[in-house]
């Protein structure tokens, strides 16, 4: 243990050995990154080829297997393993921790990640191909049908389940035994209140994932027929099982933008949450939630119509505790003193544009629409409303706010507006049109389109080469704080800031609240 | 041309829709003012309170931001109030938006109803997605079912910007749909390979298509005309290259079309019965390779998704591994059986094109009977 006093090692050996929370979330968030610009350069070949009807770029099947990656790179590569870091940096430090509860594990949560990833791209590489099949796989194209690549695939899958279990139950462990005395539960800042949520969450569904793609397997190599009718099996099954853990994941990737986005907005209102409870309830409710609605993602494979009944007003339950979130937070500026730096500005943006994310989320809701909505380019937009718009803009703001904490440097103000507002502009330039195409008959996941869709889809690709321009300055801004950002003196940096993060100092040292802070009558959100 | 109005489009933002940029859903009714279905209307009407709700809570929610953002700001120098919680706001903005869902949901349940009403049908079509085209087949009372195939229409030559693209680029077939109108159709929707999906947006009717099993839809058309769809499930490579295309028609239109159908059916029938000249079966050939096989194989034989025709050991080697290839497909590859889906006529015809164009020259000559012994073993 006498090595707590020392700083980190020096050289590769920090990153490869580290237990540290701080070193470890750093490692994530640098690696999201990187996923996010592969996952992007992806979506970039996809809107350069449907920037005008006709084959241009690239071939019907490389154009499949764009779309397929990009899915799974941006869902599992960028956002679920950005909000791991951000649960590292900020989790220990939120609660009065001095690291994660399992410091071992979680050096391998991390490191398992490169090699997956590294796997899942050299796909492209192979015969056949990459998987072309869609982030959602559905057998028995992903079967019977699939690339060889596929197998690569589904070993790729389950490392990252894998990682994502050691993950949560070091966050479970964390936030259930490590607190600070005094932090009682509902004391706790909301970024962990979801974080502990979604974490129960991942280790509920990432089972039932790892089970989809290893029937998979079976079916692909060893005879079986889960998912093949002609051997007695459904590939409808294939579905449910998929959408049993996929409807709780997109709920594992909000949750934790929720939480952020409640720690951004009292912050920049200089009030505290509306609605503390009734958040943590709201949240609670929606995980629940969320394990009986999967089939909404199936209303037109011919279900018994009581089970579309069924989930269609469970599904449209959802909405009631998203809307309890959405009034807290408008409530919470309510009579605040509002100022408007890039983190307030990214919180408003979601705030804005997830709420657009719902509305949409409530029409798809109803099952006879959905008819006419499904795998349309509606539900393009919509998810990526309130997974670009919500999950990655709170991301956005979450990296502006904890920044200066972390590196004890400021990021250039101006650039950082500069940058929300060519993201917002970028994001609605390309994905407000989907809404249009969508209900005007273009499916998704096709290379090429009737005429009557080109100009909107021209305006799309072009809000998304605006959109993916904006991260390098992003990046840019990021990386020039860092070196030669100006220093913060204020361990609070925003005046508005509560929570025991901001009572460190700024950079906070390598190793923190080694003895337990004093929790303040007061509750901490 | 396209890129200055798109780019004058994207500088104005999109708030005039001309008629080449529809910007909602169908209305279920055509341009002349007929109600297509009813079905389409009401699901058009549902999908406009829902969207209309969404709106005004969109604008109060909308509205307190963004008042809250003009007047709440530090630059005017107000001082944060510090109240944080209210539990009969709480409890109000929980009740209430309940009570609007159940608003939602009384229209959303009738409507879902009529969807699965498949009941009193007067005629039933069985439509098998394959990859990449659709299959329908009329079943009939006596037996006598006709069947056919319906492929894109459009050609490669507009895919590849060669050739100006058609007005209904994408969204034509060879041989489409033909339904009589003002009467109750049903469809018995099933898949030969991976899992499609049916749609026709005007008649408000998309049904998964699952190999394996066999889901029902209905329609009742009331306005003749066109209505044009597309494959809404990803189903390989080209998913985006399998449009649907419905003729509806006047009954005494639809019976001839039926009878010529039938028609074709007896005479394709004799023709395997005869032997046909070279020119008469590459002529053939040439068509279906067209239809069938040129997606994979390439316009010349150079293959692409498919193995190359051109010089393969296959079309050149001995005729039985040749035609166990049509006949039966290559399983575990985009290889079908096209034993089942075309004639003998047809597998001859093709056989022949195969064995002789693209510079194989084998001078092979492949006639139906050849097809059917090799079927029988
Ligand atoms: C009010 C809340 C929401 C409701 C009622 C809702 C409802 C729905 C429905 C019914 C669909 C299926 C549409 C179809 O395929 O026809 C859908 C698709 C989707 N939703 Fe939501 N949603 C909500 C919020 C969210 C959130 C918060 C996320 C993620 C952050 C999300 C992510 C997605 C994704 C990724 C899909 C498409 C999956 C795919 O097919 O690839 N939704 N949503
Ligand atoms: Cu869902």
């Amino acid at each position: 243990m006498g090595d707590h006093h020392h700083g980190p090692a020096k050289g590769l050996s920090r990153w490869l050995y580290t237990t540290n929370h701080k070193d470890i979330g750093t490692m994530y968030l640098w690696f999201s990154f990187a996923m996010f610009l592969l996952g992007g350069a992806f979506a970039m070949i996809i809107r350069a080829e449907l920037f005008q009807p006709g084959m241009q770029l690239v071939e019907p099947g490389f154009f499949n297997q764009m779309t397929t990656l990009h899915g799974l790179v941006m869902v599992f590569g960028a956002i679920m393993p950005s909000f791991v870091g951000l649960a590292n940096w900020l989790i220990p430090m939120m609660i009065g921790a001095p690291d994660m509860a399992l410091p071992r594990m979680n050096n391998w949560s991390f490191w398992i990640l490169p090699p997956a990833f590294l796997m899942l791209a050299s796909t492209l590489l192979m015969e056949g191909g990459a998987p072309a099949f869609g982030w959602t796989f559905y057998a028995p194209l992903s079967t019977t049908y699939a690339p060889p690549s596929v197998t690569f695939f589904i070993f790729a899958i389950h490392i990252l389940g894998v990682s994502s279990i050691m993950g949560s139950i070091n966050i479970i462990a964390t936030v259930m035994n490590m607190r600070a005395p005094g932090m009682t539960y509902m004391k706790m800042p909301l970024f962990v209140w979801t974080w502990l949520i979604t974490a129960f969450l991942l280790v509920a569904v990432m089972p039932v994932l790892a089970g989809a793609v290893t029937m998979m397997l079976m079916d692909i190599h060893f005879g079986t027929s889960f998912f093949s009718a002609a051997g007695g099996g459904d590939p409808v099954l294939f579905q449910h099982i998929f959408w049993f853990f996929g409807h709780p994941e997109v709920y594992i990737i909000i949750l934790p933008a929720f939480g952020v986005i409640s720690q951004i907005i009292p912050a920049f209102s200089r009030k505290p949450l509306f609605g503390y409870a009734s958040m943590v309830y709201a949240t609670a409710a929606i995980a629940f939630l969320s394990f009986i609605v999967w089939a909404h993602h199936m209303y037109t494979v011919g279900m018994p119509v009581a089970g579309e009944l069924f989930f269609m007003y469970a599904t449209m339950l959802i909405a009631v505790p998203t809307g309890v979130k959405v009034f807290n937070w408008v409530t919470t500026m309510w009579r605040g003193a509002m100022t408007f730096e890039t983190p307030m500005l990214f919180s408003i943006g979601f705030l804005v544009l997830f709420t657009i994310g719902g509305f949409t989320g409530l029409m798809l809701s109803i099952a006879p629409a959905d008819f006419q909505y499904h795998d349309t380019y509606f539900v393009v937009a919509h998810f990526h409303y309130v997974m670009v718009a919500g999950a990655v803009f709170s991301m956005t703001a979450a990296i502006y706010f904890w920044l200066p904490k972390w590196t004890g440097r400021m990021y250039n103000e101006t650039m950082g507006k500069v940058h929300f507002w060519v993201s917002f502009i970028g994001f609605n330039v390309t994905f407000f049109p989907q809404h249009f195409v969508g209900l005007a008959g273009m499916p998704r996941r096709i290379p090429d389109y009737a005429l009557q869709f080109a100009d909107f889809n021209m305006m799309s690709s072009i809000g998304a080469f605006i959109y993916g321009a904006s991260q390098l300055l992003f990046l840019y801004n990021v990386i020039a704080a860092i070196v030669a950002g100006e220093k913060v003196s204020d361990e609070k940096v925003w005046d508005g800031a509560e929570g025991l993060e901001w009572t460190l100092p700024s950079p906070p040292p390598y190793h923190t609240f080694e003895t337990p802070p004093k929790i303040e009558e007061q509750p901490a959100h | 041309m396209l890129n200055a109005r798109a780019l004058a489009a994207t500088a104005l933002l999109p708030l005039v829709a001309n008629a080449q940029n529809q910007v909602n859903m169908s209305t279920g009714v055509s341009e002349a003012g007929a109600v297509i279905t009813d079905l389409g209307v009401e699901i058009y009407d549902l999908h406009m309170l829902i969207f209309w709700i969404c709106v005004v809570i969109g604008i109060g929610v909308f509205g307190v931001m963004l008042y809250s953002i003009y007047a709440h700001r530090k630059s005017k120098g107000v001082e944060p109030s510090q109240f944080h919680e209210h539990t009969g706001v709480e409890i109000a903005w929980t009740i209430v938006p309940f009570f609007i869902l159940i608003g939602m949901a009384v229209p959303a349940t009738s409507t879902l109803l009529e969807v699965y009403d498949n009941d009193d049908a007067e005629m039933s079509i069985l439509v098998t997605g394959y990859q990449w085209k659709w299959k329908y087949e009329y079943l009939d009372a006596d037996g006598e079912n006709v069947a056919f195939f319906s492929n894109l229409a459009t050609s490669q030559e507009q895919i590849y910007n060669t050739d100006t693209k058609g007005e209904n680029y994408l969204l034509e077939v060879d041989e489409p749909l033909v339904i009589p109108v003002d009467t109750k159709v049903r469809f018995l929707i099933t898949a030969n390979d991976v899992i499609h999906s049916w749609w026709v947006p005007e008649i408000a009717v998309k049904r998964d298509a699952i190999p394996g099993f066999i889901n029902e839809a209905w329609t009742r058309v009331l306005a003749e005309g066109v209505y044009r769809g597309q494959c809404t499930e990803l189903c390989g490579s080209y998913h985006g290259f399998m449009p649907v295309e419905v003729h509806v028609v006047g009954q005494n239109e639809f019976d001839d079309w039926m009878a010529a159908k039938k028609g074709a059916a007896a005479a394709d029938a004799a023709l395997a019965a005869t032997e046909l000249s070279v020119d008469e079966l590459m002529a053939r050939g040439e068509d279906v390779y067209n239809a069938s096989c040129l997606a994979c194989h390439g316009a010349n034989g150079e293959g692409g998704l498919g193995n190359a025709i051109a010089g393969s050991a296959i079309a050149m080697g001995g005729l039985d591994s040749h035609l166990s290839v049509i006949v039966n497909g290559v399983a575990g590859t985009a290889m079908q059986a096209f034993g089942a889906q075309l004639s003998d006529v047809d597998v001859a015809a093709v056989t022949t094109y195969q064995r002789n164009a693209f510079g194989n020259n084998t001078g092979d000559v492949v006639q139906a009977s050849d097809v059917v012994s090799y079927k029988e073993g």
